[in-house]
């Protein structure tokens, strides 16, 4: 649990300092991606994916375990359920309409950003809401 | 081309990347764990709630360290302005209805899809699986038709 917490903190300032390096933190650089106005939003996309595609695929092939863990995650394959698309179409009618993303606003209260906390405050509540709904789901 | 494409260059945006890149792949080396971003809104409420669903055993055992993993991310912004950002505290001009509605519809929608741009864009992607694919195509296509909507409507 220890090494978790420090290594997600660890990976998280990394992270965040990219993130912020990068503009995506500031959410009118990537309405200016959404306006088709400047691309940079897709190198930061594929230069993250890149990095982390060649570490996910390589490393679980030459060590037989994470550095100080148990088990590198099984390959889900995941089928494309409704939900998936949907949940998609709705984050992207969100992101669309306030430029956020759930790793750019939480970077972005690191920065001093403070609206976009009213951003982070929406999240939290729209998360709520469907969390409410699966549970009375599952219960009824 | 470029300068048509990239009209405030390209460096700033690799670097930072690859940075983003590196952040989520280091848990990965030392732990194995992926790191997404949106998991935290649902998985912090378990400490306050009883709703079945917030009681899932992937936000139970995971909780702890997406806080971390929120903390670093809010560390991070803060160390980008103590050193590389200057002094100059960048503060949105974005309407606070459109800030607040937009992040509640975010909430539902990665919820319900199962990750966000660093969840299925990146990682989900970077572990080969189609549905991640499938939804990045979709929440960047959306997102695009959307914010143009919004600003022609508004």
């Amino acid at each position: 649990m220890k090494t978790e917490i420090i290594t997600m903190f660890a990976g998280g300032i990394i992270f965040g300092f990219g993130l912020a390096l990068s503009g995506m933190a500031i959410p009118e650089v990537v309405l200016s991606f959404l306006f088709l106005e400047d691309f940079g939003l897709l190198l930061v996309m594929a230069a993250a994916l890149l990095t982390t595609l060649i570490v996910f695929q390589v490393l679980p092939k030459i060590l037989n375990r994470p550095l100080l863990g148990t088990t590198f995650p099984a390959h889900k394959n995941a089928p494309i359920t409704k939900q998936t698309i949907i949940g998609a179409i709705i984050f992207g009618i969100g992101w669309g309409i306030s430029g956020l993303c759930p790793a750019t606003s939480i970077t972005a209260i690191g920065m001093g950003n403070w609206p976009v906390l009213y951003g982070v405050i929406g999240m939290f509540l729209g998360a709520l809401l469907y969390g409410l709904i699966r549970s009375k789901k599952i219960i009824g | 081309m470029l300068e048509t494409l990239f009209p405030n260059g390209t460096e700033q945006y690799l670097l930072g990347g690859l940075l983003v890149g590196i952040g989520i792949a280091v848990p990965f080396i030392f732990t194995g764990l992926v790191a997404g971003a949106s998991t935290v809104f649902t998985s912090t409420w378990s400490y306050f709630l009883k709703g079945s669903f917030f009681h899932e055993e992937t936000f139970i055992k995971t909780r702890h360290w997406r806080l971390a993993l929120t903390a670093g991310l809010i560390t991070g912004g803060f160390a980008y302005i103590l050193t590389l950002g200057g002094e100059s505290t960048f503060v949105t001009t974005i309407d606070t209805w459109r800030l607040l509605l937009g992040g509640f519809i975010i909430g539902i929608g990665t919820r319900m899809s199962g990750g966000c741009a660093s969840g299925h864009g990146v990682a989900g992607n970077a572990s080969l699986e189609k549905t991640s694919l499938v939804a990045t195509v979709t929440f960047l296509f959306v997102a695009v038709i959307t914010a143009q909507l919004t600003s022609y409507i508004f």
